[in-house]
Parts: C-alpha cells; structure tokens; sequence
C-alpha cells in the first residue's frame, strides 16, 4: 500500500504536496520521517520546509527573515533582563573587484568562506546571517561592551587570514568592514533601529579605509569641552532668533 | 509629515514601549535636580486640568520622591504599596489639589532606585493600567540620567526638558537630550525654560541648546532632534512663596507672572 518513494505519492487527501516534497528533495533534505500522510510525517515535512525558508541556499547560514525574527526576540529579551547584547553589520570589502575580475563562481567561493569563518569565530549561541550578497550580520547575545571590541576584531582578523582556493585556480584573500552597536538595556527598542545603527557604523568603518571594526560610542552622558565651549560661548543669553 | 521630521519614527519604531492606547503620556526631565521640575510638572498638571483634561502626575523619582512635598499631601498609600502588593493601584491614586490625580512614590521605594527586571515589570504594569484612565499622563522623573530615568522617559510619547538659564542645567538638559537621542525611539522633545529674568530668554535658550544639538547629535543620529520650545516661566516671588506654603502657584498667586507662563506652556503641551 505504502510505496517507498513517500515523496512521489500525495498520501493526504485534499492535499497538495508533490511540489514541497520535489523542492525538498531538490535541496537536499531527507524525506520526512514516519509513515506518509501521519501526522508525525507531516510535522517533519512542515520543520523541513521552515528549515529551508530559515536559510540561505549558499551559506547555509541564517537567511535575513529568521534574522529579523531573532533581532526582534533578542530586543525583547534584553528590554526585560537587561543584558547586553551586540549586533555586527559585516561586509565583505570590494567584494563587486572580486566578481567582476575572478567571476561570479569564485565570488561564491569567497562568500562561502568567509561564511564559514565568520561561523567558526563565534560562539554556538550567536548567530550569523547572510543578509545580503556580500552583507552579514551578526548577533551576540549575553556580550559584555567590554568584549565587543575584541569579537569584532577577532572576527575581522580570521576573515583575512582566510585564503579561499577558487576552483578556476586562483587563490583569493579578501577583508571585511564591521559596524557594531549594543541594544538598549531595559528600554524597547526594535530590530529596525538596531539593525539601523550598527549599518551607520558599518558605513564609518567604509569611509575610514575598510578592514576595521567601528562599534557606536558608548553614549558619554558627560558634556565635553567642545560642547561646553559651544553651549556657553557665544553670547549666551542674548536672544538668537 | 511627522515622518519627515522623525524618520525613524515610520512603523513601530514610534512606539517607546508595550503600553495600551490611551493617555498621552509625557516624561518630564531636566538633567539637573533643582530647576523646578516637580513643581512645574504639579502646576501643568493643574494647568491642564482646568482645560478639561483627565490628569495623572505619576511621580517615577523612585529614589527620592518629593511631590508629595509640593502638593503638601501626605498619603500612605503610595506606588511602593502597588508595588509590593499590598494596596490595589485604585485606592494610591489620589486627588490632588489642582484637579488632577497623584500616584505618589513614597519614600520606601529607595529599594527600587536600581533598574532591575522586577522595576522594569511593575513600572510597565503600572503605566499600562493608568493609561486608558486618564487623558494625560505626566511622569516626573528623577534627576539625573540613571537607568530608571531612562527606562521611565522610554515609556512617554514625548519628552519634555526642564531647564534654566543657569550653564549647569543647559549642560545637564544637553546630556540629557544627548543621551535620549542616541538611545531612544525618536519622539516629540520639548522644552521648558524655568527661572527666565527676562521675556525672550527662553528662546534664547532653545536656540543655544539646539545649536550644539545641531552640531554635536545630529550629526550622529538616525532622526535629528528638533527642540521645540513650549513656554518660558519667568523668576517671580510668587513661585518661592507658593512653593514656602506648599500649594499650586496657580491656585495661590494665579495672575503672576510665572503661573500664566505656565498655563501658557500647558496649552503647547
């Protein structure tokens, strides 16, 4: 009654679930366990397809949709215990000379292993997405600020000792920029803002020359002499408008 | 085209924190202790009062309460008791002389002057369940810029700045704006210049502030901040006098000076 190939057969009626189990068996993912049309078959086929919306084909990172989902829970957790948490922006530097010089294969290889590294880096509780073409980001939950700059630069540091060896021959090396910022303790921020924040410091670490970490400033509640110098300065108390 | 001042503010990003509609909920902050916020923030309460709104002054100093000083009204019931439990949060919210409601915070609450999950959880619950009661909420927080106050000025819709003309509060309202800034949710920040010795100087003032603002912040955030000055209270007699015999300015003095700026600035509110 039952035929082996499971994922050949529609064994739920009223359902169509032919191209699920074509596009999962495409991408390389086992066919769901238990006997076909159960509901034990049909959870594993359900985790499988969201394993798959969850990941970048490539890299098999986290994709940009489970990174927001996580963003968002990590934002919430950090508002309610007030932990820190750091998220990193990261981009692979002048990564448009690489395609367009080596081709779009080699371009692949190098996101591939940048990937890799950029996984191997951190700790298992973190999380590394591919959230663009060459663009990572990267969440650091229980991060002390202390400890951002040091992750940060270790990261960077592991990405340009990595050498990746292109199947067309050549042997390539490339560096990343990374911006950084550490969500706001106890206040409700949301994924958006800090996703925003650590992108503006990813730019700075660009328009300083790439290869290098730019995390946000702690935000100095403290006044200094230049503010001070503009505060007071000019005629203080005479009517400016 | 709030957005276009306010970029940040597009979709959820406006909203500070899981608090229900209702209230507007306004943080009052100065930076410095000692400019008259409390007072003020008591005397707006009553000034929008009498314009027909349901008001609730929360006192959010968590560390070192004093409306219950200026409204010379002495409660046992206060925040700490909803805190702990041990009183309903209907019977500690109190009338107060000016028309409005009162939740003081008493003076047990020193345990509470620390952030930590719990504060976070009651001060949430609190604001939450007076919201849908009261048109306008008013939290008068702390001095300073510690965790508390931070975390209390997240939960308004907008952030009113005490300051005088004195350099220490301009540097202090400065930090202060600052720090809100680069920290939190973009919203409306206004500002009410205290203490003025003559017309004029709290623009005077909002220009200077905004000036290093312009330069020093806005430069830096997502969402420049625009300071929008909502009224100036002149130095005046009366306030030392009313403050001496622990009543509203606008119900003791109500013609001075000081008490039709500050009704003035209520209406800006």
């Amino acid at each position: 009654m039952h035929r082996p190939q499971a994922q050949a057969a529609a064994p739920t009626p009223g359902l169509q679930l032919e191209r699920a189990l074509t596009l999962l068996q495409h991408c390389g993912h086992p066919t769901p366990d238990g006997r076909p049309g159960s509901p034990e078959w049909l959870q594993s086929l359900i985790d499988s397809l969201v394993d798959l919306s969850s990941r970048d084909p490539l890299t098999g990172l986290a994709n940009r949709r489970s990174f927001e989902l996580a963003l968002a829970r990590e934002i919430d957790r950090v508002a309610r215990v007030g932990e820190s948490a750091l998220l990193l922006a990261v981009d692979i530097d002048h990564f448009k000379r690489i395609n367009d010089t080596y081709g779009h294969a080699a371009g692949d290889q190098v996101i591939r292993a940048i990937s890799a590294a950029l996984a191997e880096t951190v700790r298992p509780m973190d999380l590394v997405a591919r959230v663009g073409g060459e663009e990572f980001a990267i969440l650091l939950p229980n991060c002390p600020p202390a400890f951002g700059p040091h992750v940060a630069q270790r990261l960077r540091q592991r990405v340009s000792r990595t050498v990746v060896r292109t199947d067309e021959g050549p042997v390539l090396t490339a560096t990343v920029s990374v911006g950084g910022a550490f969500a706001p303790q106890w206040v409700r921020s949301n994924a958006r803002l800090w996703m925003e924040r650590a992108d503006r410091q990813l730019y700075r670490a660009k328009a300083e020359g790439r290869d290098r970490v730019c995390l946000e400033p702690s935000v100095e509640p403290s006044v200094s002499a230049e503010e001070k110098g503009l505060l007071f300065g000019t005629s203080q108390f005479q009517d400016l408008e | 085209m709030s957005d276009a001042t306010f970029p940040s503010s597009v979709g959820s990003a406006a909203a500070p924190a899981p608090v229900p509609r209702g209230a507007r909920i306004t943080a009052i902050t100065s930076g410095k202790g000692g400019v008259g916020k409390t007072f003020l923030a008591a005397n707006l309460a009553a000034a929008l009062a009498r314009r027909g709104e349901r008001v609730l002054v929360l006192d959010a100093d968590l560390g070192l309460a004093n409306l219950d000083v200026v409204l010379n009204l002495y409660s046992r019931l206060t925040l700490h008791d909803v805190f702990t439990g041990r009183t309903p949060l209907e019977d500690a919210i109190l009338p107060a002389p000016g028309g409005f409601s009162v939740l003081l915070a008493g003076s047990g609450l020193i345990e509470y002057s620390r952030m930590t999950p719990e504060v976070r959880d009651k001060l949430l619950d609190v604001v939450a369940r007076v919201r849908p009661r009261f048109d306008r909420v008013l939290l008068d927080t702390g001095a300073g810029i510690s965790d508390v106050v931070l975390f209390t000025v997240s939960l308004a819709d907008e952030v009113l700045v005490i300051a005088t003309p004195e350099p220490t509060s301009l540097a202090d309202a400065y930090a202060t704006v600052k720090v809100l800034a680069s920290t939190q949710a973009a919203r409306p920040m206004k500002l009410l210049v205290n203490q003025i010795q003559r017309s004029g100087e709290g623009r005077a003032v909002r220009a200077q502030l905004q000036q290093v603002v312009d330069r020093f912040v806005n430069s830096t955030v997502a969402a420049p901040v625009k300071l929008e000055l909502v009224g100036e209270v002149p130095q005046d007699t009366a306030v030392r006098e009313a403050v001496q015999r622990r009543q509203l300015l606008l119900d003791t003095i109500p013609g001075c000076a000081a008490a039709l700026g500050v009704a003035a600035a209520a209406g800006k509110l």
